[in-house]
């Protein structure tokens, strides 16, 4: 007997179906944007990953979201004091695109043109159906900005991308060409007012030579949804440093897809996670080595709070004419509440022969060492421990090798602890 | 200044019994060496003089101007004006050196009600004491000891001991690790923090330290006792005639 099975949506996966068909006569695109619109919320339709797919087995997506805010926001936003002084600065306030700064060796469009006029099926990119953030982001994109820094510039002030809210949904994109041989400082900032769902993609190409710092700062309010990802690809001889520090929401997940493409080519990725109350943050990685001759070191660092629990997956594929790949992954966690819960999962799939790689994860606790030596010297205990959090974080931070960037995530670090501390 | 009494203490996990009724009188002014063969216990007797917790105090009395300091905790022994120069200093990832010094100082300073130093005043002092040690600022921008050398970490402990200006400094084994250069100028900066009212106890396996900073006594520990005091010469008898005549004399 055959029998036509309806799956049983959850209100959050109702409330995305139902949006859309609401929505999406008012979203831009011509009409193949829609029919691509149309792709994804089916597979939104098929229902939510639930743990039972390895790629979100830590992350429950099906139970942990449980509220889609209704679509609009209220109000503008304006501009955030960027977090480097003097940048220059691109704004999306819900989901709309903002005027452009002028700025030399940088041209800018608008997501939103490019999918009335036709473009818009470059810029959505190919479908994968197993993409879930690709998913309900194309389904429901409604602007972002394309940036181009041309070949050879070496941009004189970093550029700032500010992703704000009032609250609501907010789905948006970035797309950032660094031409050959041009270097760049990017700082991505996902944050606003009131709790919202965000989706947010950012596709980075770093070209031949180009040499590039892209910092994301997630800072979503209390009880906020915020689905990111992070695609990048490295040329020949180029070098790509990604700091993430997530320090807000409610349930995020982040995820960094990025191929070491080009010979020579190196990528860094540092993570500071500041996990607090009842939420849950989840940094997925998934790093091709594809070609000989490539090096990548991640080092994540996490600090729970409260209930918090967290979550990272770092993946690192080496292809078999990847030799001489060197890749080193670590993750540590410091747990300062017994009701936090930390999972790593790191994975190497290793198809070259001649390679350097190696992964470590760690879960432990203030050295007690370390903090008697601080006391010893006057320090009172809460004050000790609270500067070897700190420390244990800073210490990634500082391996970003910027004076400027370095005091301006610990600035982030010294104001989250006054909360939290 | 420090008096102690009948001192037992043992390891807190396991019950192994380190000192075993030792007393000991520091006047303030004075210089008190103490000196014993390995196992002795003295870098244990530093330990609970700081504070740490490893350690269990099951009978005596450690009295400092005349208070018990039994139940405070070592920033608190820290404030009241004990310092512990460590045979090991720890290194710290993540914490810049000025920071920490920086941190040390006004938390020493609120201890004892007094407003924090500002930032001009902070530079100047470590600016000061930093010169006369030959500690050069690079080095206070990096990790507290963190890939210092054994001498650079002396040192740096040295530092810490004169911007703190405590009123008992007790230094443990200081002259581990140290070329002659790096003693002298180790030495010098103990010798410039000697006063009437500050009493020093150096904690050595040898007397080449104690040719450089000159003591008042000289006190032999062995098997958590003081088993003979003197003056310096007993030292340089020491050095002559190894441990083994004074345990002999003692059993």
């Amino acid at each position: 007997m055959n029998m036509h099975v309806t799956p049983q949506h959850t209100p959050a996966e109702k409330a995305l179906i139902e949006g859309y068909h609401a929505r999406v006569g008012d979203l831009p695109g011509d009409g193949m944007v829609t029919i691509k619109r149309d792709e994804a919320i089916e597979a939104i339709k098929a229902g939510l990953p639930t743990r039972h797919v390895e790629a979100w087995h830590y992350t429950d997506l099906r139970r942990l979201l449980t509220t889609v805010p209704a679509a609009a926001t209220a109000g503008n936003t304006s501009a955030l004091e960027p977090l480097l002084a003097g940048s220059t600065v691109l704004h999306v306030s819900g989901g709309k695109t903002q005027a452009f700064p002028s700025a030399q060796g940088l041209s800018f469009m608008r997501l939103s043109d490019e999918l009335v006029e036709g473009r818009g099926l470059a810029a959505l990119g190919p479908t994968d159906a197993a993409d879930t953030i690709g998913a309900i982001n194309t389904a429901f994109v409604s602007d972002g900005y394309g940036v181009e820094i041309a070949e050879g510039v070496e941009l004189s002030a970093p550029l700032e991308l500010q992703n704000l809210h009032n609250g609501g949904q907010v789905h948006t994109r970035f797309g950032v060409n660094v031409g050959a041989g041009a270097k760049a400082v990017i700082v991505e900032r996902q944050t606003g007012e009131a709790s919202a769902l965000a989706s947010a993609i950012t596709t980075l190409s770093v070209r031949d030579g180009a040499e590039v710092m892209y910092l994301i700062v997630q800072e979503q309010p209390k009880g906020s949804s915020h689905l990111g990802q992070f695609r990048a690809t490295i040329g020949k001889d180029a070098k790509l440093t990604v700091f993430i520090m997530n320090a807000g929401g409610k349930l995020v997940r982040q995820e960094i897809i990025v191929d070491a493409a080009g010979e020579g080519c190196d990528f860094q990725l540092r993570g500071v996670n500041l996990l607090s109350g009842d939420s849950h943050t989840d940094v997925t990685m998934v790093l091709d080595h594809s070609v000989p001759n490539t090096g990548s070191r991640e080092v994540i660092r996490n600090v729970l709070t409260d209930r918090a629990k967290g979550v990272f997956q770092g993946r690192i594929n080496v292809h078999q004419i990847a030799q001489k790949t060197d890749a080193k992954m670590a993750c540590n966690t410091l747990l300062l509440s017994d009701d936090a819960d930390f999972s790593a999962k790191p994975e190497l799939e290793i198809f070259a022969d001649d390679v350097a790689c190696g992964h470590g994860a760690t879960v432990t606790d203030i050295n007690e060492d370390h903090l008697f030596y601080l006391m010893a010297r006057g320090v009172p205990e809460k004050a000790g421990r609270g500067l070897l959090v700190k420390a244990f974080l800073a210490e990634v931070i500082e391996e970003l090798e910027n004076e400027a960037v370095i005091e301006a995530l610990e600035a982030k670090l010294d104001a989250w602890f006054v909360l939290h501390g | 200044m420090l008096e102690i009494k009948n001192l037992h203490a043992r390891i807190a996990d396991e019950g192994t019994e380190i000192i075993r009724g030792l007393n000991l009188t520091v006047k303030a002014g004075e210089v008190a060496a103490i000196m014993g063969p390995n196992g002795s216990g003295k870098s244990t007797l530093s330990y609970i003089l700081a504070g740490r917790e490893d350690y269990e105090v099951t009978e005596g009395e450690i009295l400092f101007n005349g208070e018990s300091i039994l139940e405070m905790d070592p920033a608190e022994r820290a404030a009241s004006g004990i310092f512990l120069a460590f045979q090991y200093p720890m290194e710290i990832p993540g914490v810049a050196t000025m920071e920490f010094l920086k941190v040390a100082m006004n938390a020493q300073r609120k201890a004892r009600g007094e407003e924090p130093l500002k930032i001009p005043e902070l530079l100047k002092r470590v600016k000061e004491a930093s010169g006369a040690l030959n500690i050069d600022m690079a080095m206070l921008k990096r990790p507290l000891n963190v890939g210092f050398s054994g001498g650079e970490k002396k040192r740096a402990e040295i530092l810490q001991m004169q911007l703190l200006e405590p009123k008992l400094c007790v230094l443990d084994e200081t002259d581990s690790g140290l070329d002659i250069d790096a003693l002298k100028i180790v030495s010098d900066g103990v010798n410039a923090l000697r006063s009437p009212d500050r009493a020093v106890v150096v904690i050595t396996h040898y007397q080449r330290l104690l040719e450089h900073i000159v003591p008042d006594s000289v006190h032999v520990l062995y098997k958590g006792r003081i088993i003979k005091s003197g003056d310096k010469s007993l030292a340089m008898n020491l050095e002559e005639n190894g441990y083994a005549g004074i345990i002999g004399e003692a059993a």
